[in-house]
């Protein structure tokens, strides 16, 4: 959706530290038995991936193009093993045609996605691909959470895995640029 | 020939004549057979033999399946899995799509590509000597394996396996035991 985030800003508010929602989702992927974390590095996801290089029951799997995290994750998924994948909206875009894996072979696919090209962005380059990621997902057969507050991003993360894993569907979660670019992104 | 024996070897074929071949050599429940998603066969392979440490994980692809998901070998390369080989049947064309010369007929030597990656054990196989003694390399452990095969640019007929990939995972799921529930 290309629509912009217009509730009341609150720059104050202490559990905007990205660190605590963070946390909250690496403990999420923790307490679902998620063996295989695949991902391109990015900075809103930085806290998750070190918190998952750094377990010995994680399998972080550092990918070239976000694409390859579908095969990685069917893959996994064939042999027993739960994943979930972390990207940015731009990720989505590489991904487009090996979604067809997913809606063929019916496997859980779940993918945390950090928004950028959203709201206060200052690099217009990332506004095509991030006004279509919700549309693109949607499209390619994902149910989408978008989670707004810092509260959302784990309820959400779990909703996702939760709806995933029971019916071997692919959802994703949408953690928008307002949540995490504040400190970095907010006008003055 | 290289999977006369197979055994309990899981295999998973890119899309194309990769498929067809591997169908040919006799279809398998340990077959696990992709029709589309060009690129993705080595990743598939990957998340397999990251899943299960104790299968012996093969990748049978295409030249031109293997060039779209090329960077894969770079990601393989960080992991290193040992219980997995990649196959790469090279003609040198694109069969699938009227035989189009691949960058692999117009030069690029993919086996460099996989060596440049951090894949040690790549070799090109030329010869049915040298195939047979490349067979054992299945089964072996200590690091990923990439073997080119270059094969004859001919179109033997197409042994065409199941389109329906959910039927395709369940067989598999259940020949090699995978816990899902």
């Amino acid at each position: 959706m290309n629509t912009l985030a217009v509730a009341p800003v609150d720059t104050d508010s202490t559990d905007r530290d990205p660190k605590s929602w963070q946390d909250g989702i690496f403990q999420t992927l923790k307490s679902n038995a998620i063996e295989l974390v695949g991902y391109v590095p990015d900075a809103g996801h930085s806290s998750v991936i070190t918190q998952c290089r750094a377990d010995e029951a994680i399998t972080d799997v550092v990918l070239t193009t976000e694409e390859e995290g579908i095969g990685l994750c069917a893959g996994a998924w064939l042999g027993g093993k739960r994943s979930v994948l972390l990207m940015q909206s731009s990720g989505v875009g590489n991904c487009v045609n090996a979604f067809s894996l997913q809606q063929i072979t019916r496997f859980p696919l779940v993918i945390i996605v950090t928004m950028r090209g959203e709201y206060a962005e200052f690099n217009p380059w990332q506004v095509p691909m991030g006004s279509i990621t919700e549309q693109t997902l949607k499209l390619s057969g994902f149910m989408t959470y978008r989670a707004n507050e810092p509260a959302e991003a784990v309820e959400l993360t779990q909703a996702a895995i939760d709806m995933a894993f029971g019916s071997s569907i692919a959802t994703s979660v949408l953690l928008s640029q307002r949540l995490i670019g504040r400190k970095k992104w907010v006008r003055k | 020939m290289l999977l006369k024996d197979r055994g309990n070897i899981a295999v998973v074929t890119g899309l194309g004549s990769a498929t067809y071949d591997v169908a040919a050599a006799g279809d398998h429940a340990r077959n696990y057979y992709l029709w589309g998603a060009m690129g993705s066969s080595v990743t598939v392979g990957l998340g397999l033999a990251l899943a299960r440490s104790d299968l012996d994980v093969v990748v049978v692809t295409g030249d031109g399946e293997m060039l779209m998901g090329l960077g894969a070998l770079a990601t393989i390369g960080v992991k290193q899995p040992e219980n997995l080989t990649i196959v790469v049947l090279d003609n040198g064309y694109y069969g699938e799509t009227g035989m189009q010369v691949s960058h692999a007929g117009a030069g690029c030597d993919m086996t460099g590509v996989a060596k440049a990656c951090g894949l040690a054990q790549a070799i090109t196989i030329a010869t049915k000597d040298e195939l047979n003694a490349a067979v054992p390399l299945l089964r072996q452990r200590g690091s990923t394996r990439f073997l080119r095969l270059l094969i004859k640019a001919d179109e033997p007929p197409r042994v065409m396996p199941s389109r329906d990939g959910v039927e395709i995972k369940l067989r598999f799921q259940n020949a090699i035991g995978a816990q899902t529930a």
